[in-house]
Order: structure tokens, then sequence, then C-alpha cells
């Protein structure tokens, strides 16, 4: 279950941010825009002529002592980010890979959807509803 | 005039019918023309209509209000679903079918002019010029009364609801008539009401874009004065829908927004049972439109079209998109004809207020809406008499009525589903091999314990050593290890750890395949490695094992814990890695040299290694010189049963120096089981397991200072051998002796077996654990380092 949910554009702004409104966003969104950096290593270290073999998962970006993020970037360069609690260690790696690919899908959805403009924050409620089954069920 | 309920449906169309009959526009009253024509158009007898006309209250009323109207349309319902005319059945009735008026306009018409020529016929009563309204008025009032009897039984004559009980409502009825019917190429005229609420019927049909002023000025907004607690909805909003939560039955309230300046569809008021159902006008409608965007109706409309298309509705893009995503059910970017239909209804349903679902209601799914089934739909999907019959054209009126009437049965769009799946299933196998891309690069389906670990140059020491010290026999269960050396996967290691403590036996020295290996193919690699170094030809006991392959040095604690060299120099070689179990060294002469010092103090300190498998390698390190004291320890163990707990390790520990130093316990044992015979042979037999202790403690004395050497080793063992060698021979000499020394050595050997199993045993479960606590490691290592895997 993560605690933060985010989708970030190619050019590194935010399509959709959401977490857990319990603690401070604010903090959450700073974790996400680090995270990019880390992401921006990932994927660049990889560039050569195998880019389109890039695996996508990116895995754990990087661990603090609250909580892991995980990352994982699609071809067009849109990038899912996913904050975890550090204390939910029963969450395996398989199952990160899961939610990024049900995150991935819905998102490739919303791009289907003629009515979204690419760049628009998403806003569908269709999305939303995927991101609230894999955010933590909290209060 | 008792109250009435009525659904929401039910208002619906029945504000629509009442506007269409609402000639004069004052929105109170229905022109009693338009309210008799459409109650003829009920296809009820004159009786009936009547009665119902009389039940409503028009007749005390004289004209048909707003409510009467809705009850005679109730009751026209009850009427034609055979319920009998009752007033307390008006509100008792649920699920009551709306009334259906099957008239289409030209058949108005031509009633009209059948009901002039017939008013014509009874001229004497009816025919008045138009200018003498008044007196007309009256007269045909006072003529319609006495006519009323013969009136009745005229079938379809001039007013279907000229009732005895009906004076004045029938008058200015038959007034109207009168000018109609004056007007002769009037009739117009009344087509002409008709026609007036026909044309924004149809302008929106055939364009999106047009009919918004046309039903500006007809349909006014929806604020009505219901004093029947009714609101009238704009015609254009007599969608059958409601949205799911509304409920059916109750006369809600509602001021739907008179958002109908649209140019979507202006929708008949045609009820439903279902909400969302599509009425066959509706879908018929909806195809047109999907045919001015695609012609082919198999096809699909691009989500750029549609959204042109859907845009032109005014509504806000949020909820558009929201639309698209409940009826693109594919997901495929495209719309089908279903998909649009159902697009189109819930845009419909939107702009007449209704909430857009969370979710595609099933009716408007695309493989349950099937036209073949609604040509004759069971429910009353009554059309208004301003809709043609599916048999009846009104080219005249509206162009696209007809396209609208005509092939009901036909629009089956049941194949269109099977597109549709297709192209899910297509789109969804597209997403699935995208995401193959990913999902063979995770590795950890299966394991438990999602841990990569990297093969180790030990592990290949170990399949090096094993290689060597099994040769070429491949039944050992080692062999496959051989045979994969590479295939050695972090998992397979890491189950092979996890494993580990499950088996009491396994070969130390082989990985993954090993897991349950017996005791046998221990012993035979025992066997083997003893046969390896050139056996007695009996093949027993007492075989030097091979030189140990080269040590990776450092990296290999274990190994070189193994290493008699550590036994002495006591250092370990490096990090202590579990796993790393590297083949003990030669082996090392027989006795083990200060046995009883030695073992003590190695015994000691085995007693903490053990517990604290996962320790550093130091602790390992006192644990190494132990191997040299494997028999030492067997002895002990053996000795002290009750030393369970350094038992297995003890014991693990001994085996793994069971083939270095099993040639030498054999060896031993010969002589002992030599001495033995003389002495106890049954009590060696019985006590197997503690014969050989007293006796190879003698022996490890000796033996450990040879194990410690390594370049003694190979010396010694060959002396190991040439003693055995030499005692067995001798053994068979004598014959009297021979049975003795034969079972004696076969005691011997079965003791050494046994003995040697052990050993393997605790030798194995040593290096399990030490695997384990090597992968324990490695996994925390990983973990400090999370960029190393990239």
């Amino acid at each position: 279950m993560a605690v933060c949910i985010a989708v970030i554009a190619k050019e590194n702004y935010p399509l959709y941010i959401r977490s857990v409104p319990t603690q401070g966003e604010l903090k959450f969104h700073y974790t996400v825009h680090t995270s990019l950096d880390v992401v921006e290593e990932k994927i660049s270290g990889v560039g050569k002529a195998l880019a389109d073999q890039r695996e996508l998962y990116l895995g754990l970006l990087y661990p603090t002592e609250d909580y892991k993020v995980y990352g994982y970037v699609t071809n067009s360069k849109v990038k899912f980010v996913i904050v975890v609690d550090s204390s939910n260690t029963s969450l395996r790696d398989n199952e990160i890979r899961s939610m990024f690919r049900k995150l991935h899908n819905s998102f490739t959805d919303v791009m289907c959807n003629p009515f979204y403009n690419p760049g628009d924050t998403i806003q569908s409620k269709a999305f939303d509803s995927i991101v609230s089954t894999m955010m933590v069920q909290a209060c | 005039m008792e109250s009435l309920t009525l659904s929401d449906v039910e208002q619906k169309y029945y504000s629509e019918l009442f506007l269409s009959c609402d000639v004069d526009n004052t929105k109170k009253v229905a022109s009693n023309g338009k309210v008799l024509d459409l109650f003829r158009a009920a296809q009820l007898s004159n009786e009936v209509v009547h009665q119902i006309t009389e039940l409503c209250g028009a007749t005390r009323l004289g004209h048909f209000g707003r409510s009467q109207f809705y009850i005679a349309l109730k009751l026209i319902a009850l009427a034609q679903s055979g319920l009998p005319l009752r007033v307390e059945s008006l509100n008792s009735v649920r699920d009551l079918p709306l009334p259906r008026f099957v008239m289409s306009k030209n058949e108005q018409e031509t009633r009209h002019a059948v009901m002039f020529a017939d008013t014509e016929n009874q001229g004497p009563y009816l025919p008045r010029p138009p200018g003498r309204v008044q007196a007309k008025k009256v007269s045909a009032h006072e003529m319609i009364q006495p006519c009323v009897p013969t009136v009745d039984p005229q079938p379809d004559t001039t007013s279907p609801v000229v009732s005895p009980h009906q004076s004045p409502p029938t008058s200015p009825h038959a007034w109207r008539k009168h000018k109609r019917q004056a007007s002769g190429g009037n009739v117009d005229r009344q087509s002409s009401v008709p026609g007036v609420v026909w044309p924004p019927f149809r302008e929106a049909q055939p364009g999106p874009v047009t009919g918004d002023g046309m039903w500006s000025a007809h349909s006014p907004p929806p604020v009505q004065e219901s004093w029947v607690s009714f609101t009238d909805t704009p015609p254009s909003s007599t969608l059958p829908m409601h949205p799911p939560s509304a409920q059916p039955e109750s006369a809600t309230v509602r001021t739907v927004p008179s958002a109908m300046t649209t140019n979507e569809i202006q929708r008949q008021s045609i009820g439903y049972d279902d909400p969302w159902k599509i009425t066959d006008e509706q879908r018929q409608y909806y195809i047109n439109q999907f045919k001015t965007i695609q012609a082919d109706l198999t096809g699909f409309i691009p989500g750029s079209a549609a959204k042109e298309f859907f845009t032109k509705s005014k509504l806000p893009i949020l909820e558009l998109s929201h639309i698209w995503e409940l009826s693109d059910f594919d997901k495929d970017g495209a719309l089908t004809l279903d998909e649009f239909c159902a697009a189109f209804h819930l845009v419909v349903a939107r702009k007449n207020g209704y909430d857009l679902p969370e979710k595609l209601p099933e009716s408007l799914m695309p493989k349950l809406i099937d036209l073949d089934d609604s040509a004759g739909v069971p429910e009353p999907a009554p059309e208004v008499g301003f809709s043609a019959s599916p048999v009846e054209v009104t080219p005249n009126k509206s162009p696209s009525m007809p396209s609208l009437n005509q092939n009901w049965p036909e629009l089956n769009q049941s194949n269109e589903q099977w597109e549709t799946f297709s192209e899910r299933s297509s789109s969804s196998q597209t997403l699935t091999q995208f995401d193959s891309n990913i999902a063979p690069a995770d590795p950890d389906t299966a394991i438990v314990h999602p841990v990569p670990i990297r093969m180790t140059p030990s592990k290949i020491h170990m399949q090096e050593m094993e290689l060597k010290r099994t040769g070429s026999d491949h039944t050992n269960p080692a062999s496959p290890l051989m045979a994969n050396p590479p295939e050695l996967s972090d998992e397979t290691k890491l189950a092979a750890t996890i494993k580990f403590p499950g088996t009491t036996v396994g070969d130390g020295y082989s990985s993954s395949d090993s897991f349950t290996s017996d005791q046998e193919p221990i012993s035979s690699a025992v066997n083997r490695q003893r046969s390896h170094s050139g056996t007695s030809p009996e093949g027993l006991k007492v075989v030097a094992p091979p030189p140990p392959p080269p040590r990776p040095h450092a990296s290999h604690s274990r190994s070189s814990s193994l290493d008699m060299n550590r036994n002495f120099a006591a250092v370990p070689a490096g990090p202590q890695q579990p796993g790393v179990v590297a083949f003990p060294p030669a082996v090392p002469p027989r006795p083990l040299p200060t046995q009883t010092s030695v073992p003590h103090g190695h015994r000691s300190v085995e007693g903490d290694g053990p517990p604290a498998h996962t320790s550093t390698s130091p602790q390992q390190m006192p644990e190494q010189p132990n191997f040299a004291d494997f028999s030492q320890f067997q002895a002990f163990a053996v000795d002290q049963p009750a030393d369970d707990g350094e038992k297995p390790s003890d014991s693990g520990q001994a085996e793994r120096c069971a083939e270095t130093t099993g040639t030498m316990r054999t060896a031993k044992n010969d002589v002992q089981a030599e001495e033995r015979n003389a002495t106890t042979v049954n009590s060696a037999k019985v006590s197997t397991p503690l014969a050989p202790p007293p006796k190879p403690v003698r022996r490890r004395l000796k033996s450990e200072d040879e194990l410690r050497p390594d370049v003694e080793d190979l010396p010694q063992k060959s002396n190991v051998i040439a003693t055995v060698l030499a005692t067995q021979p001798s053994i068979p000499r004598s014959i009297g002796k021979d049975k003795k020394a034969i079972q004696a050595s076969i005691r011997r050997n079965k003791e050494t077996n046994t003995v040697l199993a052990r050993l393997n045993s605790e030798l194995q479960q040593q290096l399990k654990d030490l695997l384990e606590e090597r992968i324990s490691l490695e996994v925390q290592l990983e973990q400090l380092r999370p960029f190393s895997h990239l």
C-alpha cells in the first residue's frame, strides 16, 4: 500500500500526485521531486543503443528512514513514483511491480481518452479509483 | 381531483404530450382537440375514452387541464394494459406502462380529415363557419349534446371524447374541428400544430446544431407552474432515462436545467422502466449521427472525431472525459456504434441533468444492446403519436423520420460487440505484451525471499572441488552440480540454503541439487574418494582422498577453514562466507595428533561456533581447527549423546572432514577393529558408535599431528593405505582367522560407514548454516548498496 503516488510528465512536471492526507503532503511532494534526480540518473545510465530495452521498472530509488521510494518510467519518459512506508516491510518487489503495471495501464487508458490533452493534470475518475485501491486505506 | 403520482418517466412523457397538446401554448390547458386526437391515437374504444375523460375530470372542468391530462393519460395506460379503469388504480398501479399512442401524424391528419368528413357528415350538427365561433360553440355545444347519443355509436367520428357527460369540453373541441374543417385545406393548420412540435424533433435529428432556437421557442423553461407537482421537463429532455438514484415511483419535483439549448437530440418522452435504456428511436437517431461521422456502421469513430462531435454538446470537458471513459468499453480510443450510442445517451442524460454514473449501466454496455430484441420491445415502448409507427413513414414531414422508423429490426449492432471485444482483447494483448517486457525481468516470482545472490567464486570453487572429488561419478548428487555449474542461480542457491535446514543430510558440496541427498551418495562419495585415491582391492576403507583443488584463497574462509594449514595458521582466509565449504584438505594421516588436548580446546570453541553460525569469520576460525579434529569430535559427539546442541555442528564439522579423514578413520578403525575383534567383537557391533571412540582417540592423537601438515597428507594417506592394505591382506590369510577377520572387517566397515555418515550429516548441517549466513550477509550488503543492481 503506497503512501503517495505520483505521475510525472516527460518535462518533469507532475501530472498527478496524490498522497495519504494524514501526513504533510508537502513532504511527499518534496520527496517525489528529489526522487526525480535518481530517476534521471538511472535512465541516463543505460542510454546507449538499447534505450528501448531498458527496463521500465527502476526498483527502489532510495530508502529513507521513514519510507522507500520506487520508480518506474515509461518509454515516453513519463515517470511513476510510488512512496511506501518503510514499516510496511511485507510489501514485496513483485507487488510494487504489479502496482506500477496497473498504474501504467490506467495511464494509457487516460491517454486514450480523446478529451484528455496530454499535459493536463489527470482528472479521470477511473484513474483515481485505481490509485485509491493502491493507496494506504487510511483514515 | 385525486393526486396523482407519476414516475419520472411518466412525468416526462405526459408533460411532453401535454405540451404537444398545448396548442395555444397556454401551458395550462391542453386543447381538447389535440387531446382527443391523442386519445384516439391510443386506440381505445370510444367508450373507454369517454370513460377516461370522465374519470379524469375533464368533463367536469370542460377542458383538459394539466392534471386532467395526466390522469387521462394514466387511465389510457391502464386501459391499454387491460386494467379496469378506476380512479383508485391511478396511484395504486405500479409499473404501469406508459400509454401508447400509435397514431402517426399522418394518421392523425387523416383521422382529422376523417373526422372532418364525419363531422361533415354530421353536418347538421357540427359544421359551422369559423366566423361564428361563439355561436358555433354554443350551438355546437347544444348540438353536441343532443347528438351525443348519436355520436357515441359512431366509432371514430368527431370527437372520441364526446361523451354524454361532456359538454363544455367538447365544444371548443368541436369548435376547433369546425374551424379546421371550415378551413378545409386548413388541415395543415392542425398538422401544423403537431408540426410545430415536429420540426424541433426533426431538425434536431439531422443535425446536431439545429433546432435549438425552435426548441427554445417551444420548450419553455422547465420551471412549470406545476400545481400538480409535476415538473415539466422540456420536451427535448423527455428522455426515458432516470438516474439510478431517482425514485422511479415518486413524483419528484425536478427542475431540470433548461440546458436544452443544445444541439442534441430532442428526445421524445418515451418512458422506459430501465432508466438507461435506449429507445429504438434514440438508437436510430444515434445511428444516424454515427453515420454522419462514420458511414460504415461497423467501423469505428476515432477519438478525435468523437471529441469534436461531443464537444458540440457543450458539456464540460471533464464530464465528456468521464463519459468517454465510461463508454469506451474496450479502451481502444475509438467508438464502435454501440459505444457511440452509449456515449451519446450519456451525453443526453447529462444534458438533462442526470448525473453520470460511476460505471457504465448495463443497458448501455455494448454487448447488451441488441436492437433485434428491442424492435418488439416488450415494454410499452410507447411512441407518442408524433412518431411514426414502424410501418408508416412520414416522408413529407420529416426527412429523417423515415430513417428513424425504418429498419428497426435490422439495427442489430451485436456484430460490433464482437469487434469491440476482439478489439479489447487485442488491445489488452498489446498491453500485456507491453507488460511482458517487465515481467521477465522479475526473477522473484517463485522465491519466498527475493534476495538476489550472486554466484560467488566460492560456489564455483565448491563445484570444482566437487568435480574433482567425484570424478566421473554422475550418480553423485553433486554431479548435477557438475553438469550445471553455470546454472546456479541466485534463487536456487537461496532456495538451497533455505532448504538446507530442512534436510538432515545433504551434500554440503553440492549447491542446489542435493537437498535431499541421502547418506548413500555421501558415503559413496566417500567411498569413491577412497577409491579415487586408489583403494585396496576390496575398495574398503582406507583410501586417501584426492588432493583438494586449488583454493581460491582469501575469499573463502570456509575452504581455508578446511585447510589444514589454517589449523595451525589459525588465520581466517578472509571474510567468512557461508556456503563455502571447500573440500577439506587432503586427508591427513589417520591418527589425529593431539587429539585429547586439541579437541578439547576445539570442542569448547566449537560449542561457540555452531550457535554463532551467523557470526563473522573469527568464529569460524575456532571451528576450523575442529575440522582436523573431526574424528575427535565425532568421538566426543558420540561419547556425549546428550550434547546434542553441539553434536550437529560437530557432526557437521566432522562430516566436512569426513572425506579427508575418512580414510584415516577407516584405517584407524581397521586397526581398531582388529584390536576390537580380539576384545569385544559383539560389543563392537552393538556399540558401534562407541567402539571407534576409544580407539580413534588414540589414533586421532596421532593423526591430527599428521593432519596439520598438508604435505604429509598424501604420504600419510598412502601410509595409511599401506597399513590398511597391510592389515587387510593379513586377515584372509588364516582361515580360522578369516571368518573372524571378515566379520571384524565387516563390522569395522559398518562402523566406519555409520561414523562417516554421521560425520557427513554434521558437516552438511554446518555447511547449510554457513551458507545461510553468507546469504544473509550478502543481502545486507545489497541493501546497503541499493544502486548496485541497476
